[in-house]
């Protein structure tokens, strides 16, 4: 693709360590010198046994956290001594997420849970935001029931919910932690074709961490995770050859 | 608008909360109801008393000095023992009162001015006699003092040459009725008869028995002291500021100045201890409903722990987040003591009209308007913990949350 080169890495890991309780008797490192880099229109797994570091990864990737060694690079910010109003900023406009969990703010109907990084960045939306929001809904199929609160949608339709908020934004990076690990299989399948849909049409970079198998094999990208450190980085058959890791 | 999304998501987690928010606002109202209703009570109690006390009596009085024996100092090198017996304290008249007066016309805060001639005297008619006051007044300031006209249940308020103003009691002692004849009495031969011009029943017993108006020219005769004045009443516009007024006049002048929280102590005494102890149990309560809001704020930061979660991963900066809880300390503040002022001014009207009607409580909407003031910022304060708790949490953990 033409754009693919254009401008920075979405997200490039430089020897990335993290460690909790540092400083006490109990201090243990979890992730141990990471290098990755992912660009536009990746369409990354992110497997590895529970216990190997994947969701302080995740953490990590999506400025929840701090690194304790190394450097991240968003958008090719380095963003290890940003501040939290910075950080903050830069995870809403360049970030999507989808939690595991849909966790959608029940107090607000679905079409306003879509809207909400776009209010929370911006305040009250205007026409143009209501509409991108209602297109979205609207892509992930659920056209309709833009009114309907949480509670009163199926746990397929508030992840799809959730993918659409994920989205609204125009994230550089999309970040799912097992998005479809609540959901039967038919509504899983529909959701990760949304993810590789808005990956075709938007460019945005996806890093979807999972251990079912079934899912990583339709990524272009398998990265795996062993004991905190990358065990391999293979792309598919088709796709093009990861980058080298090191920067 | 600025604070949108602050205000929305306040006010949707507040929605969503119902029973928990009815539950505190009843709470927050029931506080300020029996604050407004406690302070306005007690307020108009003490505006009752005062108005009733003040009624019959200047604000301050001015008198000359007191007589005292001028020893000499010691001579060097000596000790002096003086026996000294307190000198009597006759009738006597306030040095150049006229211009004592005009200065104190032109005093701030001063809104009545009125020199008065008082000294004993006997009232007899036929074999009755009573101890009396003599009361010599200039009848148009002093009316601005004491508005004696609209006491008056018989004749007229007239105090002409001839003529004098009697208490209710005294006439009933006496036997006097309007246009009647009375003997005044001043002691040593000065004597006069006047008529009854008018009777006045100021409602304080010992008023009503004693005081007879004149004019100030007959009382300064039958006193012996001709063109003088022996007191002077003075009014202020804060009848709480009359201390401050008397100590300036008293330097002013070098008269003795005295205020009527000075004469009347005890009641001073008794409004300074109810004004205490209500303000105590308006603390009180407040403190209580501060705690109320809190502590609802406080269980709310933990139920929505990964709501917030999300919304700070979702760029929801941490100022924001403490926003959105003081909204709600906020909110609770205002719409509870919106309810609970008009729930207090309720109580309000419910005891003047059903009340034993002893009193009438004014309510002063600025009293409404300084509670909800009050019960917002409150509600701003209580909610600061659990704010910043709610800005404090780490998103990591706060989404891991269940």
């Amino acid at each position: 693709m033409s754009d693919r080169d254009a401008g920075p890495d979405v997200l490039r890991l430089q020897g990335l360590r993290k460690s909790y309780n540092v400083g006490k008797p109990t201090e243990v490192e979890v992730l141990h010198g990471l290098d990755l880099r992912l660009q536009r229109h990746d369409f990354a797994a992110l497997v590895g046994a529970s216990g190997s570091g994947k969701s302080t990864l995740l953490n990590l990737v999506g400025l929840l956290d701090t690194p304790t060694a190394g450097e991240l690079f968003l958008l090719g910010e380095a963003t290890r001594d940003m501040d939290d109003a910075r950080r903050t900023a830069l995870r809403g406009g360049a970030i999507g997420f989808v939690f595991q969990f849909h966790h959608l703010i029940q107090a607000f109907t679905a079409l306003e849970n879509v809207l909400m990084p776009l209010m929370v960045a911006t305040g009250k939306p205007g026409r143009e935001h209501i509409d991108r929001a209602r297109a979205l809904l609207a892509e992930v199929g659920l056209q309709g029931l833009e009114q309907r609160k949480p509670d009163q949608l199926s746990g397929g339709q508030q992840q799809r919910v959730a993918v659409a908020r994920a989205l609204v934004t125009r994230p550089a990076l999309l970040l799912a932690d097992e998005p479809t690990g609540n959901l039967d299989s038919h509504s899983a399948a529909e959701v990760f074709e949304l993810f590789r849909k808005f990956n075709r049409e938007f460019g945005c970079a996806v890093l979807l961490v999972t251990h079912d198998p079934r899912l990583s094999e339709q990524c272009d990208r398998t990265v795996a995770l062993v004991d905190g450190r990358i065990a391999s980085d293979t792309a598919k058959a088709g796709k093009t050859e990861p980058r080298p890791t090191s920067a | 608008m600025p604070m949108w999304i602050e205000w929305t998501i306040a006010t949707r987690f507040l929605r969503e909360g119902k029973s928990q928010s009815t539950l505190i606002l009843v709470g927050i109202a029931v506080g300020v109801a029996v604050i407004v209703f406690l302070t306005a009570l007690i307020t108009g109690l003490q505006g009752n008393i005062v108005n009733r006390t003040l009624g019959t009596q200047a604000h301050i009085k001015v008198q000359p000095t007191e007589e005292a024996n001028r020893v000499l100092a010691p001579a060097d090198g000596s000790v002096h023992l003086v026996l000294e017996s307190k000198r009597a304290q006759r009738l006597r008249s306030i040095n150049n009162w006229q211009q004592v007066r005009d200065v104190l016309d032109a005093l701030p805060r001063v809104t009545a001015v009125s020199p008065v001639i008082s000294g004993p005297a006997f009232a007899r008619r036929g074999e009755a006699l009573e101890s009396v006051a003599l009361v010599g007044i200039d009848a148009a300031r002093y009316q601005r003092i004491i508005p004696i006209a609209d006491d008056i249940v018989a004749g007229r308020f007239r105090i002409g040459a001839g003529e004098a103003v009697v208490g209710s009691q005294l006439a009933r002692d006496l036997g006097l009725r309007v246009g009647d004849k009375l003997r005044l009495d001043g002691g040593q031969g000065r004597d006069s008869v006047v008529n009854v011009a008018g009777i006045f029943e100021l409602g304080v017993r010992e008023l009503d028995a004693r005081y007879v108006y004149l004019d100030m020219k007959q009382a300064q005769s039958l006193l012996d002291l001709p063109g003088a004045a022996t007191i002077i009443d003075v009014t202020v516009d804060d009848i709480f500021a009359a201390r401050e007024v008397a100590a300036r006049i008293a330097r002013l002048t070098g008269l003795k100045a005295e205020s009527w929280m000075e004469t009347n102590a005890q009641l001073m005494n008794a409004l300074r201890s109810q004004s205490l102890s209500t303000r105590m149990i308006s603390v009180f309560v407040a403190l209580s409903v501060a705690l109320g809001i809190a502590s609802v704020l406080s269980v709310s930061v933990v139920q929505r722990t990964r709501e917030i979660g999300i919304l700070r991963a979702m760029g929801t900066t941490r100022p924001q987040m403490l926003r959105v809880f003081l909204v709600q300390g906020a909110l609770f503040g205002l719409a509870g003591s919106l309810v609970g002022g008009v729930a207090g001014y309720g109580m309000v009207m419910a005891f003047n009209t059903f009340g034993p009607k002893l009193f009438y409580i004014p309510v002063d909407p600025w009293l409404l308007v300084a509670a909800s003031v009050l019960a917002t910022v409150t509600g701003i304060v209580s909610a600061a913990i659990p704010a910043r708790r709610a800005a404090g949490l780490d998103p990591v953990e706060a989404i891991r949350h269940v």
